[in-house]
């Protein structure tokens, strides 16, 4: 009793040691084996190989289709998660599940589907390939596909926070002469913020990584649409294994400095008038939470 | 004692009723939506990925959920320092490619790896095989049932535990009748949602499996391999089943979010007259 003063329940040791050991084992052992790997190249012959024409050109198809489709995400999933909240419509319910469909569809049924449905003679593609566009087998398909992938991210990230909104502050603003579009960008926008920042940034480092939705709608063109995933297999499959884990390390690293950078500026974002606007806070925290 | 009510047709009728309404509907809807799977079921390779692909998800799940259990009791009902950088490193398979998550284990256990000599010396096998499988599954489906808990269980306080501790219960009995209870359906969504992860894995199981027919061919697997055989029908077939588990884990997820609020619901109209 006088030993264990502040601790009353059981299993901190249990638990905690249990969680750490699994961690290490499982996530970051095997991590820092791939790092470790990687140093064998050394750090300039990593750089070479990242630089190469075909491997620069994967990466700028991976991160610029990856930015499209979160930014894509970003707009139309405040939309959706504005109409969610706010606003009664016939099916909502049904629709607010089907948000998830992306999560819960194994990404290569959406790959092959969305491949069949833009395709030459697909439902969408004998339309739009008149026109001039082609989405199959192109850039644009990667970022259909990424986005149809990232799709939840914004909205189940936004979802939380518009709800804590609270009205008096958009009333407050309302019988102070704002108007209603001037209320949702000086009162409304900056609360969601860092929500939006957060789901943007989800979205963003699911899409970087995605693999099984993009190569059956890509095509698969060298330097033209062939994704950093891809190319890490193919070295995979020529027995290059050390060029392969020079991408991945390369991949890791990128992904970890953009998410880095997202969450400052998503601090920055939250604390900037902290002591003045309480509703920044809350929703900073919200975002900290959610997802 | 006759229970037959003037309202109510004699009990004869109704069973004849419900049998006759019952068997219409599964003669002209039921049978044909069990053939459609039936015949997608037939092809033995096909059987073989289902199996394997249910096989690993029941083999994931008890890790996944003492690990999420564990880590969520840790960082939920504890003080401790270094909390974030834990909550931080629990996430980190997110930011993982689930390719690059296949090359970690190939790095460490395939034929030129860390113990791939150790490995081949005691003729064990784990890259292409089921378990680099249910490794690379394991490391996707991580962070998934912990990151449900750990909310949940932060904001149920520890209130409840510690009197039934200082009540004279073991740590087991506290668990058993107390955590368990209030966290079970955040617990079961973590389950859902790590099984749909767990079934529809595609980049981390194809870089470890090497695609062996009927062996080691998961169900998304086997899409992919029809699918570039220009088998599109096949594809589809098997797409089907799959797309067939995302509804039900949509309907699941959606069941299970509606109790979880309508208990919520409750606990806070018990409570209010007390706050007040």
């Amino acid at each position: 009793m006088v030993a264990k003063a502040h601790r009353v329940l059981p299993g901190f040791g249990l638990a905690l040691g249990y969680t750490l050991v699994y961690l290490s084992l499982l996530i970051l052992l095997p991590l820092g084996g791939m790092i470790l790997k990687a140093s064998e190249l050394g750090f300039g012959q990593i750089i070479d190989i990242a630089l190469g024409e075909r491997s620069l050109a994967a990466f700028r198809v991976t991160f610029g289709a990856s930015f499209v489709a979160a930014t894509v995400n970003a707009f139309f999933g405040l939309i959706v998660a504005w109409i969610l909240v706010r606003y009664t419509f016939p099916g909502k319910r049904f629709v607010d599940a089907l948000v998830d469909l992306p999560f819960a569809l194994p990404t290569a049924v959406a790959g092959i589907t969305l491949a069949t449905l833009y395709a030459g003679n697909g439902w969408l593609g004998q339309f739009i390939e008149p026109l001039g566009f082609k989405v199959a087998y192109t850039p644009v398909g990667i970022v259909v596909a990424l986005t149809f992938i990232t799709l939840p991210f914004v909205v189940r990230t936004l979802q939380p926070v518009i709800e804590d909104i609270e009205t008096e502050v958009e009333e407050a603003a309302a019988s102070l002469g704002a108007s209603r579009w001037q209320t949702f960008v000086k009162v409304i926008f900056p609360a969601i913020f860092p929500a939006l920042l957060t789901g943007f940034a989800l979205a963003f480092a699911r899409a970087v990584g995605e693999y099984g939705s993009v190569i059956f709608i890509a095509g698969n063109l060298p330097l033209i649409s062939e994704i950093t995933p891809l190319l890490i297999i193919s070295k995979l499959e020529q027995y290059d294994v050390l060029g392969a884990t020079a991408l991945a390390v390369v991949m890791l690293a990128l992904s970890f400095i953009l998410l880095l950078a997202v969450n400052v500026l998503q601090w920055w974002t939250a604390n900037r008038h902290k002591n003045s606007e309480p509703l920044e806070v809350a929703a900073a925290k919200a975002s900290g939470g959610a997802a | 004692m006759k229970s037959t009510r003037a309202t109510q047709e004699p009990r004869w009728v109704r069973y004849t009723l419900l049998s006759v309404g019952l068997g219409f509907l599964f003669f002209f809807l039921g049978l044909p939506l069990v053939a459609v799977f039936v015949e997608a079921l037939k092809e033995p390779e096909t059987r073989s990925a289902i199996g394997l692909t249910i096989g690993i998800a029941l083999a994931v799940l008890p890790f996944n959920i003492v690990f999420g259990v564990a880590a969520a009791w840790a960082i939920a009902k504890f003080e401790f320092k270094g909390k974030s950088l834990l909550i931080t490193l629990i996430d980190l398979p997110f930011a993982v490619s689930p390719v690059v998550a296949g090359l970690i284990f190939i790095l460490l256990f395939g034929s030129q790896g860390t113990f791939g000599n150790w490995l081949s010396e005691h003729d064990l096998k784990i890259i292409f095989a089921v378990p680099g499988m249910i490794l690379a599954t394991l490391f996707i489906t991580f962070p998934f049932i912990a990151r449900e808990l750990i909310p949940l269980m932060q904001s149920q306080g520890k209130d409840e535990e510690e009197a039934a501790v200082s009540l004279g219960a073991s740590g087991f009995q506290m668990f058993w009748r107390v955590t368990l209870p209030n966290i079970k359906w955040g617990l079961l969504y973590g389950v859902i949602l790590s099984n749909a992860r767990a079934m529809g894995e595609f980049g981390a199981v194809s870089v470890v499996s090497g695609h062996i027919r009927g062996e080691t061919n998961t169900l998304p697997l086997h899409v992919e391999i029809l699918y570039n055989e220009y088998n599109a029908i096949g594809a589809f077939a098997a797409a089907s089943i799959l797309a067939l588990l995302a509804l039900v884990t949509l309907v699941a997820k959606t069941v299970v979010e509606w109790r979880m609020k309508k208990e919520t619901e409750m606990l806070n109209t018990v409570l209010a007259p007390e706050k007040t």
